[in-house]
């Protein structure tokens, strides 16, 4: 029962990982967290939705809503976040900015799809693998391979390709960055782009997990993978699949110790505790306040 | 020089500003009168009540307005202080028989616990983390309030709640009692607001916005003020709520969502974060926004997205967040006292 619910939680802090990844990106390069980007992950799921019912078959579909959401992580930095920065208003205005972007996507996918809840297609649908007492379905086998090799993806991109190092220069210095002749608006973009792109796949993955989509997942969904980018370490890519999983697995545990009900204030729980006794999560590097 | 100095001040602001300066008794008798008159000229019901709403909104958002506009702290959870406000009250006032009033104040003190206890993370955070802290409180409330089942009914709600009653007397929408109680409560929380701005206790948060570092290095305990500007806050919020309760009648955990915290968030930024006037202009436009445009459907949601993006992006400071361009204004004592000066020392060039 117990390794049962171990490994359901550990299938999900996966996919929370995914979308921790992207928090953890931006706040890297803008220091900004990123409010909307749960609505992002909720469009990436929609738009799979929307590209699925086409009959484009599944795959070129989930394509199609990764390039789409990718997008829209970009033409959220370039109008709204890109003429805060040229201005150098406070940070608590780029806070509130994406704040309104999740509303405005969120309820524009309300008014378009309806806020009912909608049937998703399956992916993965293999059947069921029994070891021992385990009951584990492809699914949720290829949710973890999946979820893994983006990782991978993601941490080789940061630390072995060219824009990879872009990245990393912009997150220590922008201004230094850019004397060095990096486009440092383009490598946010680019971030962004990544962003989106990862929550797509975590939208389309989680949606064919519970095989459900509706416009407001986003919003729980956002908050508990913003809580294990913290718990993690924000900034910090490993430290969003520790904290992804670790998330998961102890809200897998709540739901089956406390009852079902208290499973979403878990990862709130856990924000608040390690934001008090350790605000740097436990990959971060520590910030020196400047006078 | 002083030509062009003239020019470049007489603008439509400054205009209002000396036209409100001049006509300021009449222009506040008059819509003093029109305010204690406005349930007798009007019969329909849906409009008081959304007067009413706009009016609790109104304090709601001089509550935000201490800990966002003056401290320049965002709090993102404020719903969770409303929900403690109406839940305590409204259980207070159906379970045990207690007055609103009392209820009230047992609600307020209750959030204002809560925000000691919300507060005190402040000590080691800053910025986004801070409003993060608030946005899972306001969550955990939210999911007490749904879970408690043996209190606060679960996700079934409280009903019937009674509308508060001054001596016998209930006061209703029907009667136009609530509006004057709204309208009671609203003075009241304006002035407090005014009289804290005014205050040593308001200079202390304005120095906390502008610098906190230098304000420490003025000697400002910046712990002490942080706190008290989440008690404050929460306790008019929890009394604004307890209002609200007894407005509709019935409360439930999702009446206290995310949205609610937005929408008071959405009302501080339009109006101009630290300004009094500002929460008055932001609540009308916002609140009876919804009710006019019935006809945009779900659309009219994107909107309360839109103004928070295009404010920041084009006057982050608010409708009504302009500096004002008057002469600053002594008090009498010391311009007496100036003048005192000012012909002593002519005296004793004289001399």
């Amino acid at each position: 029962m117990i390794g049962q619910q171990i490994f359901n939680g550990l299938t999900l802090g996966m996919a929370y990982a995914l979308i921790a990844v992207g928090y953890s990106l931006v706040f890297g390069i803008l220091r900004l967290v990123n409010f909307s980007h749960g609505s992002v992950y909720a469009f990436g799921a929609h738009a799979a939705l929307l590209f699925v019912g086409m009959k484009l078959g599944i795959f070129p579909a989930i394509l199609m809503s990764l390039i789409f959401t990718g997008v829209l992580g970009i033409l959220i930095d370039k109008t709204a976040l890109e003429p805060l920065r040229k201005k150098k208003s406070m940070p608590i205005a780029s806070l509130i900015t994406t704040i309104g972007i999740s509303n405005i996507i969120q309820n524009m996918l309300t008014a378009t799809f309806g806020s009912q809840k909608k049937a998703f297609p399956a992916l993965f649908d293999f059947g069921v693998i029994s070891v021992g007492k385990l009951q584990i379905s492809w699914t949720q086998i290829c949710m973890c391979i999946i979820s893994l090799m983006l990782m991978l993806v993601l941490v080789l991109l940061v630390h072995k390709t060219k824009i990879g190092l872009a990245m990393r220069a912009c997150e220590q210095n922008p201004k230094a960055a850019s004397m060095m002749g990096i486009n440092v608006n383009f490598i946010i973009s680019f971030t962004f782009f990544l962003g989106g792109v990862s929550a797509a796949i975590a939208g389309a993955l989680i949606s064919g997990y519970y095989q459900i989509v509706y416009p407001n997942m986003g919003y729980m969904a956002g908050l508990k993978a913003f809580a294990a980018a913290v718990l993690g370490g924000i900034g910090s890519l490993p430290g969003a699949l520790i904290g992804g999983l670790l998330v998961g697995v102890s809200e897998s545990m709540a739901a089956t110790f406390l009852g079902s009900t208290y499973r979403d204030c878990m990862a709130f729980i856990i924000l608040i505790i390690v934001l008090i006794v350790r605000p740097n999560g436990l990959f971060g590097k520590k910030g020196i306040t400047k006078v | 020089m002083n030509d062009i100095k003239q020019k470049k001040n007489f603008n439509i602001i400054l205009y209002l500003e000396q036209f409100i300066d001049r006509f300021k008794l009449p222009l506040a008798v008059s819509s003093a009168v029109l305010l204690l008159i406005f349930p007798h000229l009007l019969t329909n019901q849906y409009i008081l009540t959304i007067v009413v709403k706009v009016g609790i909104y109104i304090i709601l958002a001089l509550g935000l307005n201490i800990l966002t506009g003056y401290v320049g702290l965002v709090s993102l959870g404020h719903a969770g202080f409303v929900a403690i406000g109406a839940y305590t009250a409204s259980l207070l006032a159906t379970r045990l028989g207690l007055g609103f009033f009392l209820s009230m104040l047992c609600g307020m003190i209750c959030a204002g616990i809560a925000g000691i206890l919300l507060g005190l993370p402040t000590l080691r955070l800053s910025g986004t983390y801070l409003s993060i802290v608030t946005l899972g409180f306001g969550e955990i409330i939210k999911t007490i309030a749904m879970n408690w089942d043996s209190v606060t009914n679960g996700t079934l709600g409280v009903k019937n709640i009674p509308s508060p009653s001054i001596f016998g007397l209930k006061l209703t929408i029907a009667n136009g009692g609530f509006y004057y109680l709204m309208l009671v409560m609203l003075l009241i929380v304006t002035l407090f607001c005014y009289v804290t701005y005014k205050s040593r206790t308001g200079r202390a948060f304005l120095a906390i916005k502008t610098d906190e570092m230098a304000g420490i290095m003025m000697g400002i305990n910046v712990t002490y003020y942080k706190v008290l500007a989440f008690v404050l806050s929460a306790c008019i919020c929890a009394s604004a709520g307890a209002l609200y309760a007894s407005l509709i009648g019935y409360i439930d955990p999702n009446t206290f969502t995310f949205d609610v915290s937005t929408m008071i968030l959405s009302i501080v930024i339009l109006g101009g974060m630290g300004t009094i006037r500002g929460m008055f202009i932001g609540s009308i436009i916002l609140i009876t926004f919804p009710e006019l445009s019935r006809s945009l459907m779900d659309y009219r949601f994107v909107v309360y997205g839109l103004i928070l993006v295009l404010m920041m992006r084009f006057r982050p400071q608010g409708l009504l967040g302009w500096k004002s361009q008057m002469p600053y204004k002594l008090s009498k004592s010391i311009t007496r006292k100036l003048e005192q000066a000012r012909s002593d020392k002519q005296e004793n060039l004289s001399q």
